[in-house]
This record gives structure tokens, sequence and C-alpha cells, in this order.
């Protein structure tokens, strides 16, 4: 293992030192590992608090900011938050107009977010709503799994209920917008490598230089098949053909499209791929009205890529244009 | 006779901390075949932190020794493992009266029992109740005949052995695993794996006890 660390048990305490450096916008929590906007809780405005585990920088805590999130939790690597971290969080956002809860849909995550609510709800009268995303298509949803995992659409729900909450809109309304994206959001990734998790010390799965991983997660866990290494155009189409086929993209106001970049793969090839998304879509008949290009959910230093649709209206692209300033997305601001 | 105590209980907590530190990367190898290669990592942090709280804050009170367990893990793991050992020992906190062989048993169910609720699984999900549920199974069936603890427990660790070398065909319904559908199967479930540490140091510190 080849990594910029100093002990494996410290990558993320001391990545939070390094974000609290770079970011004196940001405020710190460094004991319960929490990420807050300077001015948080801003009064009267609903309080968006996400987290998950380390490894997927900049999701969460790049995205904490004026237009998107109000505080970020750091569990460990590929790790959940624990409680205690959700509560310090929500405390610490809540500016009297009731708390959002974005969580990815992973068991884990999923258990410590409802326990910190329950905790939440027995000492406080914060309102506290919660909304898991699942949107990874590359998962069975039925009564034999987990259910989908929240993946790319994460991103967008977070900017986009985030827009909505800095607009002054009421929690009932700003959890819709974020139920709404996901529910119109899919998404499909794939890797070229294995990611190594620090405490681990090496790959996570073996991959031989000829062959791809198609379906796979945030956090090196396998994909559902192994197929031979293909040029980027066929990679495009195995990812958008499940996508398409779980939801009708076409009409409407087209889709943000996003192409994301798992850790180890240059922008040089994922702009590569938005290319070659674009032209998958414009055969398909889908518009596309806004795009995201980048690594904004990684897996460590995995080398792939995963595609996120969101079919859009009025309100998700002005939502989307409006403006937000956070460390890792910025623009209008 | 010498009763299932503070001291016992704590002993137990202690030695399934020290399995867990020595099987570290056999847990995160299985946790990398079929899940996110962290399941050995975040156990043996929590665990080790449950010891260093015991030994922060001893207690007389088998409950409390059992409920610091509990509230350590939720507080230092996190993932799906730490609200779910720190359920199981919570619930066994709560459902603890009394001293002996039945008592541990019926709080061990007990402990079960919430990690049914919390992780909304069943037997044959392909997760730490398959290596469970045929321990608790076993601890009654070998009290309810009459045999003593020492050996009760020694059933309850076979079982638990059993039970998790049978998660290796299953298809896995919970948890990280069920994301490969038919891939998980072939592969012994780190939960169930984990699951059975905790089993067998129950009867290797409990064994003369109650």
């Amino acid at each position: 293992m080849k990594k910029l660390i100093n002990d494996p048990a410290d990558v993320v305490p001391e990545a939070l030192r390094g974000l609290a450096l770079a970011h004196p916008e940001l405020r710190v929590d460094h004991e319960n590992r929490v990420v807050l906007r300077a001015d948080a809780p801003v009064r009267g405005k609903v309080g968006l608090v996400s987290g998950g585990g380390s490894g997927h920088e900049p999701m969460h805590a790049g995205f904490v900011g004026m237009g998107m999130l109000d505080a970020a939790c750091a569990g460990e690597v590929f790790t959940s938050p624990v409680p205690d971290q959700v509560v310090a969080a929500t405390r610490g956002v809540d500016g009297g107009a009731g708390v959002l809860h974005i969580v990815k849909n992973y068991t884990g995550d999923v258990m410590n977010f409802e326990m910190a609510a329950e905790l939440v709800a027995a000492e406080a009268d914060t309102e506290v709503v919660a909304v898991v995303t699942d949107d990874d298509v590359a998962v069975q949803d039925s009564l034999y799994t987990a259910g989908r995992r929240g993946v790319g659409v994460t991103v967008l729900v977070e900017k986009l209920a985030g827009a909505a909450a800095e607009e002054g809109r009421p929690l009932a309304q700003v959890a819709d917008i974020a139920k709404r994206v996901n529910a119109n959001g899919r998404s499909m990734g794939m890797a070229l490598t294995s990611c190594t998790v620090p405490a681990a010390g090496r790959p996570t799965f073996d991959l031989p230089d000829d062959e791809m991983e198609i379906g796979i997660g945030i956090h090196g866990e396998p994909g559902r098949r192994r197929v031979p290494l293909a040029p980027a155009r066929e990679v495009a189409e195995m990812l958008l053909e499940p996508v398409l086929a779980d939801l009708d993209m076409t009409g409407g106001d087209g889709v943000i499209a996003f192409v994301n970049g798992m850790g180890g793969t240059p922008l040089l090839e994922l702009y590569l791929m938005y290319a070659e998304v674009v032209a998958v879509l414009e055969k398909a008949g889908v518009g596309v009205a806004r795009n995201l290009v980048g690594s904004y959910m990684t897996s460590l230093d995995m080398a792939g890529c995963s595609v996120t649709l969101l079919k859009a209206d009025d309100e998700l692209l002005r939502l989307w244009d409006a403006p937000v300033r956070t460390p890792s997305l910025r623009w209008g601001a | 006779m010498s009763a299932v105590d503070a001291a016992a209980l704590t002993a137990w907590v202690r030695e399934f901390a020290r399995l867990v530190h020595e099987q570290r990367d056999a847990l995160t190898q299985l946790d990398a075949a079929i899940g996110d290669a962290d399941h050995g990592a975040n156990l043996d942090r929590g665990m080790t932190a449950a010891v260093a709280a015991l030994e922060a804050t001893p207690s007389d009170d088998p409950a409390a020794v059992l409920k610091t367990v509990a509230t350590t893990l939720i507080k230092t793991v996190g993932g799906a493992s730490g609200p779910l050992y720190g359920t199981f020992f919570l619930r066994a906190a709560g459902a603890l009266d009394g001293d002996d062989g039945r008592a541990l048993a019926t709080a061990v169910r007990a402990g079960y029992d919430g990690v049914v609720a919390r992780g909304k699984a069943e037997r044959g999900d392909k997760t730490m109740l398959d290596a469970l549920g045929p321990a608790c199974d076993a601890l009654d069936e070998a009290l309810g005949s009459g045999k003593p603890l020492g050996e009760a427990l020694g059933a309850a660790a076979e079982a638990a052995a059993a039970g998790r070398d049978a998660t290796e065909p299953l298809v896995a319904r919970k948890g990280r695993a069920s994301y490969l559908g038919e891939r998980s199967a072939g592969h012994v479930d780190p939960g169930a794996a984990s699951s059975t540490l905790l089993v067998q140091a129950a009867a290797t510190a409990l064994a003369g006890e109650g």
C-alpha cells in the first residue's frame, strides 16, 4: 500500500485537521468529527445534515456551505458515522425551522441516523425528517436485498434541497424536493480497479488488467458482474442502458447528467466519458439540460466512474442554478 | 459456587475483545470478499474501547457492565455492526436478572431479539443472526436438560460455528453483501464469524461459572 498517510488509524482526524486549515469558512468540531457552516445555525432556515463513511471526498464535508449542507458527519473510512455525531450535527444546525437528514441507503447509515433521530426526539423539540437516497440501479430493489444503494443522486439531492432551504422554504417542502430528486434520479457505476482501504492495507478485490466491474457501489464492494475491458463508448452504453430502462428520461425539461469519477480516474477520461454519455442520450432522445462532470463522490483511489441522470423540471433547474458556495461546488456566489 | 457476576461478564467481554483483535485481519478478509473490508478493524476498535471503558469505570453490577459495552460500541463502531452489537449488549443488560446460567441465557436471548428488531433481518439472510440464533437455541436446550453452564456454552459455541459455516452457500438478503446477489454465495458471512467469536468467548470465560 502506498498512501500519503501517517498511521492508518489517524487518517480521518488528520484529514479533518487539514480541511479546517484549508477552509476557515467552515467550523470543524474535531471531537465529534462534524463539519459545519461557520454561521450555523442559520436562524429560520431548515438545517441540512448529511454524513457517511469517509473515503468519498469531497462528499460530504466538501458540500458544506451556503446553498448546500449545513453540516456533515465524517465516519471512519467506509463506515457510517455513529449516532452521537449525528446528534451533535443536528443540534449544531437547528435554526428553529427543523433539520433534514440526508441518508444514503446502507444498512449502517440508516441504523445510525435512525438511532440519532430517536436520541434527538427524546431530548429536544427539534423536528427531524430523514430522506434516504437509493438511486443505484445495479442493485435489485426487492424484499431480498437491503434495497438500492444511495450513490450519485445524493450529491444532487444535497445541492437541490440545499437551494430550497436557502430560499427559506419550510422543512416539509425541502424534504419533498429531496424525495423528488431521489425518485427521479438513477445511477450506475463501474470500476477499472479496486480501492485500498487504509486500515486493510491491500486492494479490496483483485481485478485483472483486462477486466472491469460493472455495477459497483462506492465502498469497493464488488459489482454485479465482471466483464472484459471495453472502449469508453461501450462502457457508456453499459451504464446508461439499465438507467434508461429503469426510468423514462425522455420528455419534460431534459435531464441533469452527472458523470462522476471514483477517485482514481483523471478528468481527461471523465470528459471523454461525458461526450460518450451525451452521444448515447442523443440517440435515446434524452435532452441534457445541465451537467456535472468531476470526482464528487469517490471511493478512495478506485479508478472508474458512475453516471447519474436526474429527470428535471423547471423548478429543479432553477434550484440547480441557484448560488452555491462550498469547498467543492460553487457557482453564482 | 461461582456466579455469572460482573467480574465474569467482564472476563467474557475481555475474551471477546481478545479474539476479535486476534481475528481482526481474518474478519476483514471475509468482509472484503462480500462487503467493504472494514468489519475486523471496526469491531476491534469498538471492543478495545469497551475494555478500556470497563477499566475506567469498573462496576459490581452485571447489567452495568453490559450497558457500558453497549454504549461504547454504539459510540465508537459505526457502520451496521455498531448499532447491532450495541443493541445486543443493551437489550441483554436490560433483561439480565440474576447471576446463574438461566439468567445469562435469558439476557442473551433478549440481545438476539434486539438484533432481529434493529436489523430487520431473520435467520437465513446470511447475517450474524445465523450464528447467534442457533447458539441461543443450543444454550436454552442444554440448560433445559440440566447440563452445567460450561457444557451448555460449549454446545452454544459449536452451534454458532455450525451456523457460521452454514452461511457460506447462502445468498445474502440483508446488509452490504446483498448488493452482490448470487455472487455473495460461496463466502462465510463476516458478521456470523464475529458473532461466533462472541459465543466462543463466553464458553471460554464463563465455563466455570453459574
